[in-house]
Order: C-alpha cells, then structure tokens, then sequence
C-alpha cells in the first residue's frame, strides 16, 4: 500500500472527526442533544480505557503472557458490574459537586485545599506523560510500519516528524474542542461524540482483524482453540501474584486513571446512565478482548521471529495481503490513540489550569478578580496547559526513545494513578479521612512508585545508578528499589504496586486518625460521605457574616460563567422574590454560586475567589458549631413537632368524638325537653277546655259530673307525670335513697300483682306463678323492687292482646344473683322496638291505653341499676318477655 | 446531624428494591471469587483457564445487565440515599 | 255556624272538648283518633274545616297535610293545626306543607272558637 494512500486516508479520517465533533457541538448548543445524551454515548465513551496500548499492546501481551493479559479488562469488569459499590457514589458525587478533575474532587473533599490539587496534578502528570508518550509512540511505529515494505524496529527516518506531527494535530483538536466555552460544568459534547465514534472504530477494526485471522488464518474458532489448549509457552503460565495484583491494579486505575474520570464522572450527563455502562462497558471489553490471544498465537506461529509483537495487529493482514483490512487496523489503533490522548490532555490541562495555573496568576495578580478579562485568562490558561501536557508527552518520547514495550508502560501509569485511591475511597467513605492524611498518603505512595518502578523503568544507570539496585542507596539494602524491606522475591511490579498502595494507605490512615480538620473540611466530608444524605447537602455553611456588594458579585461570576451567570443571578432573585432586583446574599445562594464556579475553577479556585471578595477564606469552629447545632436544633424541633402532631391529632380525635356525644346529648335533651312539654300540655289542656266549660255553667248535671271526673283524671295524669319525673331525675343522679332490708319475693310479687290488678282491672288477666321457688330472701329495697314489679305486670295488662291473657312469673336463683322473668303470651315486642322501650317517653301504642307518660320502663332501669341489677327484654320467648336480675344480698357500697 | 428515623419494615416494592441492591452488591464479589478459582487448579494448559475465564466474564455481564434496569429507577421520595 | 268540620285528635278528652264546644256552636264533628283512620276518612266527601293534631298514632298530623294537600280537591280545606309542642321546626313544616293556622295547645275556648270561626269563612 502506497504511503501516501495512507497519508491521506488518515487526513480524511480526522477531518471526519473534526466533523463529527462540530457536530456534536453544534447539536449541544442548540440543545437538541438527542442521541448524544443517551447511555450509548456514554458507554462508548468510556472506551478510552482501550488505547493503543490495548490495541496494540494487548497482542504482544497476550503474546508474551498469554492469559494475563486479560487481568488489565477484568478489573474494570469487576468494577463496573459492582458499581453500586463505588461508581454510583462518585458520579452522583462528581455531579453534585460539580467537580472538573479527580485532583478537583480531591482537593474539594479535603476541605477545598488547593495544595492537595497541585499534588493529585503533579501525579497525574508525571503518570501520564509517559503513557501519552506511548500514544505517540504508537502511532508512529504504526506509521513505519506502512512506510517500509518490512515490518521495522524501533528507529524509523520520519519517526520525530511523524509524532510533531500527530501531537499538533491533536493539540488542535483538543483546543478547539477542549476549550471552545467555559462551562459550568466541564463537558464536552464534541469530544464526546468524536470518541464515541473512535471506540466503534477501534471495535469494528479489532473485531475484523481478529475474524480474519479466525476464519481466514486458523481454521474457525475450533481450532484456535484447540490450539490454545495446546499452548505451552513458559510465559503463559498463570502467576497467582500477577494475577490477582493486576486485576486490582487495573481495578484502581479504571476510577483514578485521568481520562477515565474525566468520560465517568466529569463528562456524565445522567447518572442513569451508569446502570447501562454498568454491563454495556463491560461486554465491549470482552468484545475487544475476546480476539486478542487468536492473534497473538496466529501471529507468534506465522511471523518471522523477530517480528514486533506489539505491532502484529498490523503485520498480520499485512503479510498476508490484507492492505484494506491493514488500513481498518491502522485506523482503529489511531482512534484508540488520538482519543485517549485528547481526553487524557483535556482531563490533564484542566487540573493544571484549575490547580496551578490560576491560582498562580491569582496569586500574582490579585487584582485580577477584580478587573482583568477572566474568562479569556482561563481560557488561555487552559490553552497554554494543553499545549504543556502534548509537549511534555512529546518531549517524553523524544528523550526516552522508546525505552520499553507498550504494556511496561501502561502498568507503570496505572500503578502511579492508583497512588490516588485510597484518599478516593477514604474521601467517599469514610468522614475520618482528612487533608493531612491525603497528602502524606500521596506523597508516600507517590515516592515509594517512582523510587520502585518509575525510575526503575528507565533502565539500570538511567536514573538510578546499578551500584543503588543491587546494594540500595547509601549501602542501605532495605530501601533497594526492587526488594523493599527484602522482599526481593516479589515480582518487580507487584512488589513495588504492593509497598507503594500499602505505604500509602498506611499513611494516610495515620495521618487521619492524628491530625484534626479544619470546619470547611468537616463540611465537605459530611457532604461527601453523606452524598445520597440531603440533609448533609444543608450548604448552610459558608458565606453567613460577609459583606460583598452583589454588583461585585455578579461582575465575578459573569467574568467566568458569562452568559449563564445573569440567567443564575435573575432566577435566584426570582426565587427569593425580588424579581428584577439582584439577589441577596444568601450563605444557600453564595453555595450555590460557589458550587458553580467551581464548576469551571475547581472549588479550591473558586473558593479562593470568593473569599477574596468577601475578606476572609475560612469558616471557623465556632460556625461550624453553630451549624451543627443549629441541625440539631432543627432535627429536635422536628421531632418534637412531629410528636406534638401526633399528640394534636389524638387531641382533636377525642374532641371531636366529646362533641358528638355533646350535640347527641343536646339533641336527646331537646327532645326530652319537648316531650315533657307536650306531655304536660296535653292534660293541660283538657283541665283548661273543660274547666273554661265548667265556668260558663249552663250544663246539664250529669255532664257536670262526666267533665269533672275528666279534669280530676287529667290532674292525676299530672301529678304521676311530675311524680315519674321527679323520681327519674333522683334515680339517675344516684341521689336515691335506698332503704335496704330483708324481703320475701313472693310476698313481694303479691304486692305488686295486686296493685297491678288495678290497671284494666276489666281484663280477664291470669298469673303463672311456682311459689315454691319464691321463698326467696332477698336483702334490698323493697319498695322499689315492687314499683318495678308493678310496672310490669301493669304493662303486661295493659298491652298483652292474647285472650285468654297468661303472664308466667319464672324464678331463678344461682350465685347470688336471681333473675325474675315476665313472660306473657301476647305478640310480643318487634326487635326494633327492644332498644327502644327502655327510652323515656317511649310509647309504642297510642296514649289512652298506656295512660301514662311514657317512663315506666326507664325508671324500671334505672331503679334496677340503683339495685345493683338489670332490667331487660328477654328475646325468643313468643310473647313479650322481661328479665329482672338482682343480687340476692344487695351491701350499701353497691348503692 | 442525626439521619431521619427510617421505618423498621419496609413496603414490599422498598422491599424489593433493597433486595435487588444487594444482589448488585454481590456481582463483583461472586466475579472475584470465580477469577481467582483457577489459581488453585492442577497444573495444566493454559487452555481450559482461558475458556473458563471468558465464560466468568460473560456471566458477570448477564448478570449485571439483568439487574440494570431495576436498580436505574430514581429512588421515592421517602427514601433518601437508602444506602443500605 | 254551620260546617262539617273533621277533628283528628287522639286525645280523648281533648277531643271531647273540642267536640262539645263546636257543636254547641252549631258545627256537625267527626272526631277520629287515628292517623291511618284519618287517611281513609279524607278520601271520602271533605269537610269544611279539619282541625288537626301534630302527634298522632298511624300517621302524623304532617303526613296527614300533606296527603290532603296533595289533591286538588283538598286544597282548598282550611286546616287548623293543634300544636303541644309549639316547635319552629314543626311549625315551619307545617306551614311549608299548607296549613291555614295554628292552635297551641293549651288553647283558651274563646281563641280556639274564634279562630276556626274565621277558617270557615263566618268571622
């Protein structure tokens, strides 16, 4: 294949990308984002983890170490498909926070501390150089290997020109993509996209290859596998320490790697889209991976043996005439490294520009908040900081020449990255974690990396002379570079992955439970650890005793945010009704508002700026105090209203139910009043009608006589109406007095019968009555049983229609207690009726043949409670039918 | 800052969707486990770890994706966080 | 004065009463003690007059206004309702359902003669 062909297909090709990214930035600002919002974007995104160290150096990897290539795919796998563990927590705390870097995210939890920023930047760098040297590396090699007809060694004629060239085009790129606005949240839609588009590539080219070499080399996916099975290579055994060392490396790494938090948690649109990438990232994994050995065994039993590894990807269809399927390769290996070099540069240059570069210039212009044109500054600043990092990445590659295979490199980034991890993990998890802790963690893990394996990359002499290898510096064999403490037994790798996480957990464990936080500190662990916690979100904190003008204010904030800040300003005054007005200065609006700066600063940037203009940097104790109690205060307060509710609502309950049974009770006295006067008026006007007949005179004598008896009648009527009242009243206030003493119970029914008799005495009436069970002595108020008495057998006359009428009188007498029954033969009393006799003034029939009032039966029941028993109708007895129980021997508490 | 008072059983749908985290939870645990199951093989080909290890993988992938579309749904209201 | 006039009144002796004082001023009364009795009777020919208890046994001194008032013949029957109670409620019933006047009960002869005097058209 020409080498111009080439050239120009690659020029093409990135043209395409620089489209395709417009696009994507075209479509991000008109706000039809559409499908570049959707959780495929996002997953595809996160391929950059595959660079070209994957695309390239997985095969020589897989060529040298067969299985364990896979280590580097299965870390992330375990991380991703267990992200509810970890992921979940810092994309929704990378959003909530706003945060731009994982130095930012640092350096915010640590109580917005813009040293431990410099400090994660410094790493990051020093970690990613190299790898964005290896980027370089292998675009170049991938270039020489087209430019010769033989596959070729490291050194090629047009090698440096080569990556100039590939490293402007990419400081272009990220430049006008990188840095074309100034959010307020660091995202890059453009960026996104065109990556997007790479990892399809990088794919599609893998997964071609690859089937060309299954089905056009080996025979079908049969025979690689037997093959496989066949393998003995001495590399490929499985080592337990590598194995296990590089899954959790890689594990790490897939959180702290730069550019992997920049796509994860920077450049995340919605958090839900984490539950697809939860599995989609993982299977494009496996997807990518699942050819890797293939080519790898294909490539080491057909090609020459020389022939790089690394580059097989290439040489392979290549050698076999394949130029097209080359074309795809080379392709999709400049996908994998142009992407993971913008995205690593962009994540990079924001850490600088946030973390070292503006404060610097703060620092030497503080004036700058103030005057200067700050959005162009960062803007600049980010700028300058990109063109830093490709030309640190190329001036890496230029020194070190190419030193090492591909893989060597990547691990050596991942192990430097992974220092990190644990002020990640302990900012998220655990509120003991403090600044002081985080920056000796770093820094020991930090300078155990570079001392055991950074430095040591470069080669005996290189930096480290052999005499400190073999004998440790200043003689002291300990400390030597690949045997810490002796243990030189180790694998170079896992030894110095194992001294520097665990020195460095170490540390910072240390360094936490010793040092004591500051209050800004305090606050941003709380909301950190507590990120799912809304109560920990307060934002309460901050900004209470200042005094900036908010025209100052708003300077600042549209000097960075532009456009957006005016939008922000309006819609809080909205909020706080002062619509038109500029807000005031709220500590939950300055939160906000700092939020949001940091959102294109860095919060120790932002918080920096903000304090400038308000005089002071810190919160203190005593404020921190306050707000916590002031939480607590509010936390009691609710509770206590909470309980007072409940207490309220039981309250109300209760008065309701009080009132209902006051306007039943009005009710039923309204009726009773109304009854008693009608009661009392109906005589009342027969003695009047007929008295006022009596008093004109004129009337015959026997007619005299006939309505005198009537007024006689009536009078009586009255008096028994006023006496039943009268004697109800007594007996229901319990004011009765009862004279209690022994009594014969039939003596007492001959009493009472006879009395009776009186009533209809026309009707032929008999009584049933066992006088042998009636030699009864009872001790109780005679008297007053017998009313009782009376009152039933009158009401039995009066009302049993039966002819011949038969009242039976049963006795019982069992545990001292005796019950009386009445029991007629007549048709008895419906079963509505029965709850309803007992009511005063409750008349069933009409009132001439009851020619009473209506009371009898009420005060039936109410002298049976006074002696200490009960009246009742007695159902399923045919006639009418009443119960009277009484104790046999009635004491004077009872009463 | 004392965390609001969370009922001590839960309604069936909470009920469930804790369940369902928990399961989330043990997905890189049971990966972990069944990754390092071949360092205690006999010594063999390389062969049989490959196939095995691909098929772990593709496992925890299944698994993950089945239990994706239950735990994307936002949290009610009453729930903050329910990080346990 | 002459008149038929029907008394619905279950009170015997004040029925009685009544009863003497009205023909004694030349009235031919029917007197009748119940309710549903009272129901039957107004579907034959109507009287002049019909003085009427609120509280009946069978049926209400109501129900037995509103039957007479829902036919057209009985429209025109002037009613004078005996009350014990002197309720509003019940008297705004009344009144709603078309009573011609009241008559609270004690009542004195004179008021009572005078009133049902007017009712029929002879005041």
């Amino acid at each position: 294949m020409p080498f111009d062909i080439l050239v120009l297909s690659c020029f093409v090709y990135v043209i395409f990308l620089f489209a395709i990214a417009f696009f994507g930035e075209r479509r991000a600002e008109l706000g039809g984002m559409g499908f570049l919002r959707s959780p495929t974007v996002y997953t595809l995104s996160l391929s950059i983890y595959c660079t070209a160290w994957t695309f390239y150096g997985a095969v020589g990897y897989g060529a040298r170490s067969g299985i364990e290539f896979m280590t580097i795919y299965l870390g992330p796998t375990l991380v991703f498909v267990g992200w509810w563990w970890v992921l979940r927590k810092l994309v929704h705390i990378g959003r909530q926070q706003r945060v731009t870097s994982i130095a930012d995210l640092i350096s915010s939890r640590y109580g917005k501390s813009n040293g431990l920023g410099v400090l994660v930047t410094l790493i990051a760098v020093v970690a990613a150089t190299p790898y964005i040297a290896l980027q370089l590396q292998s675009v170049t090699l991938s270039f020489a290997v087209f430019a010769s007809d033989q596959p070729v060694g490291w050194a090629t004629p047009i090698r440096a020109s080569t990556a100039l060239w590939v490293a402007g085009g990419l400081a272009l790129f990220t430049i006008l993509f990188g840095t074309r606005r100034l959010d307020a949240k660091e995202q890059h839609h453009g960026i996104v996209i065109a990556i997007a588009v790479e990892a399809v590539v990088k794919l599609v080219a893998l997964v071609a290859v690859g089937s060309f070499v299954v089905w056009g080399l080996a025979g079908g996916p049969g025979a690689v596998i037997d093959r496989i099975e066949a393998v003995n290579l001495p590399g490929w055994q499985l080592q337990p320490g590598r194995w296990v060392g590089l899954i959790a490396l890689s594990a790490a790494a897939v959180i702290c790697l730069p550019r992997m938090f920049q796509v994860l948690v920077v450049e995340n649109i919605d958090e839900r889209h984490l539950a697809r990438a939860s599995w989609a990232f993982p299977l494009y994994l496996f997807a990518m991976c699942l050819f890797i050995l293939p080519i790898a065994m294909v490539g080491l039993e057909r090609m020459p043996a020389d022939t790089n590894p690394d580059m097989m990807v290439l040489t392979l269809p290549l050698a076999h005439g394949q130029g097209a399927l080359a074309m795809l390769a080379f392709l999709g290996g400049f996908s994998s490294a142009t992407s993971m070099v913008i995205v690593e540069t962009v994540a990079l240059a924001t850490m600088l520009s946030n973390h070292v570069v503006m404060p610097l210039w703060l620092r030497l212009r503080p004036e700058a908040t103030q005057s200067a044109d700050l959005r162009g500054g960062i803007l600049l600043a980010r700028r300058l900081s990109i063109i830093g990092v490709l030309g640190l990445g190329l001036g890496y590659y230029r020194v070190s020449g190419g030193s090492a295979a591909l893989a060597a490199m990547g691990l050596i980034a991942f192990a430097g990255m992974a220092q990190v991890l644990p002020a990640l993990l302990g900012g998220i998890f655990w509120r003991g974690a403090s600044r002081v802790g985080a920056i000796l963690g770093l820094i020991t893990g930090f300078a155990t990396w570079a001392w055991t394996l950074f430095l040591p990359s470069f080669g005996q002499d290189a930096v480290i002379p052999a005499q400190v290898f073999a004998h440790g510096p200043f003689g002291l064999s300990w400390l030597r570079p690949e045997a810490l403490f002796g243990t030189a037994a180790m694998d170079p790798l896992i030894h110095s992955i194992f001294w520097s996480l665990t020195l460095n957990a170490a540390a910072f464990f240390a360094g936490s439970i010793l040092s004591f936080p500051d209050p800004v500190e305090r606050i941003q662990g709380a909301a950190f650890v507590n990120a799912f916690d809304a109560e920990a979100q307060g934002g309460r904190l901050g900004w209470t005793h200042g005094q900036a003008e908010p025209e100052a204010l708003l300077n600042l904030a549209q000097r960075i945010l532009g456009e957006e800040a005016l939008t922000f300003f309006e819609a809080e005054a909205r909020a706080q009704g002062k619509e038109g007005y500029l807000p005031d200065m709220t500590p939950a609006f300055l939160t906000e508002l700092e939020r949001r700066l940091a959102g294109s600063l860095g919060a120790a940037t932002a918080h920096a700026m903000i304090s400038q203009l308000f005089g002071r940097a810190t919160v203190t104790v005593e404020d921190l105090m306050a707000v916590a109690s002031e939480a607590a205060q509010i936390a009691e307060y609710s509770a206590r209203l909470e309980a007072n509710q409940t207490e309220l609502t039981r309250t109300a309950r209760q008065l309701r139910e009080v009132n209902e049974k006051l306007t039943q009770l009005s009710v039923q006295k309204d009726a009773f009043l109304s009854q008693i006067s009608h009661e009392l008026r109906t005589p009342m006007t027969s003695i009047r009608a007929f008295s006022e007949i009596l008093t004109e005179g004129d009337l015959p004598a026997p007619q005299v006589a006939d309505y005198g008896r009537i007024i006689h009648e009536e009078a009586k009527r009255l008096t028994r109406l006023l006496d039943d009242l009268l004697d109800l009243s007594v007996l229901e206030n319990g004011a009765v007095q009862l004279n209690l003493g022994l009594a014969h119970l039939g003596e007492l029914l001959d009493r009472a019968a006879a009395v009776a008799s009186q009533t209809r005495p026309d009707r032929a009436f008999r009584i049933e009555r066992d006088v042998t069970v009636e030699e009864i002595y009872l001790r109780t108020d005679a008297d007053r049983l017998v009313q009782v008495f009376i009152n039933l057998i009158s009401n039995a006359r009066k009302y049993c229609e039966a002819d011949p009428a038969l009242l039976r009188i049963a006795i019982r007498h069992r545990a001292g207690r005796v019950t009386v029954d009445f029991i007629d033969n007549g048709r008895g009393i419906s079963k509505e009726n029965q709850a309803l006799i007992f009511e005063k003034f409750a008349r069933l029939t009409d009132q001439t043949k009851a020619g009473g009032a209506g009371l009898g039966l009420a005060i039936c029941r109410e002298i049976m409670a006074n002696l200490g028993g009960t009246v009742a109708y007695l159902p399923g007895q045919r006639g009418a039918a009443f119960r009277v129980t009484l104790p046999l021997r009635l004491e004077r508490s009872a009463a | 800052m004392r965390r609001p008072r969370q009922p001590l059983f839960l309604a069936r749908a909470t009920y469930r969707r804790r369940r369902l985290r928990d399961a989330a939870r043990l997905v890189p645990v049971v990966g972990a486990f069944l990754l390092v199951l071949p360092l205690f093989w006999a010594q063999g080909g390389a062969g049989p770890v490959v196939v095995f290890v691909f098929l772990v993988w593709a496992l925890v992938i299944g698994l993950a994706a089945l239990l994706a579309p239950g735990l994307e749904q936002p949290d009610p209201p009453q729930n903050p966080g329910g990080d346990d | 004065m002459a008149g038929k006039v029907l008394l619905i009144e279950d009170e015997a002796n004040i029925a009685e009463a009544i009863r003497f004082l009205l023909t004694r001023d030349g009235c031919q009364v029917e007197v009748i003690g119940d309710g549903q009795l009272a129901l039957q009777r107004l579907r034959g020919d109507l009287p002049d007059l019909v003085i009427l208890d609120l509280m009946l046994p069978g049926a209400s001194g109501l129900d037995i206004l509103a039957t007479l008032r829902a036919e057209p013949r009985g429209r025109a029957v002037p009613v004078l309702m005996l009350t014990a109670k002197g309720q509003e409620r019940d008297r705004d019933a009344a009144e709603r359902a078309g009573v011609s006047a009241f008559m609270a009960k004690p009542f004195a002869n004179a008021d009572m003669r005078a009133k049902v005097r007017e009712l029929m058209g002879q005041g």
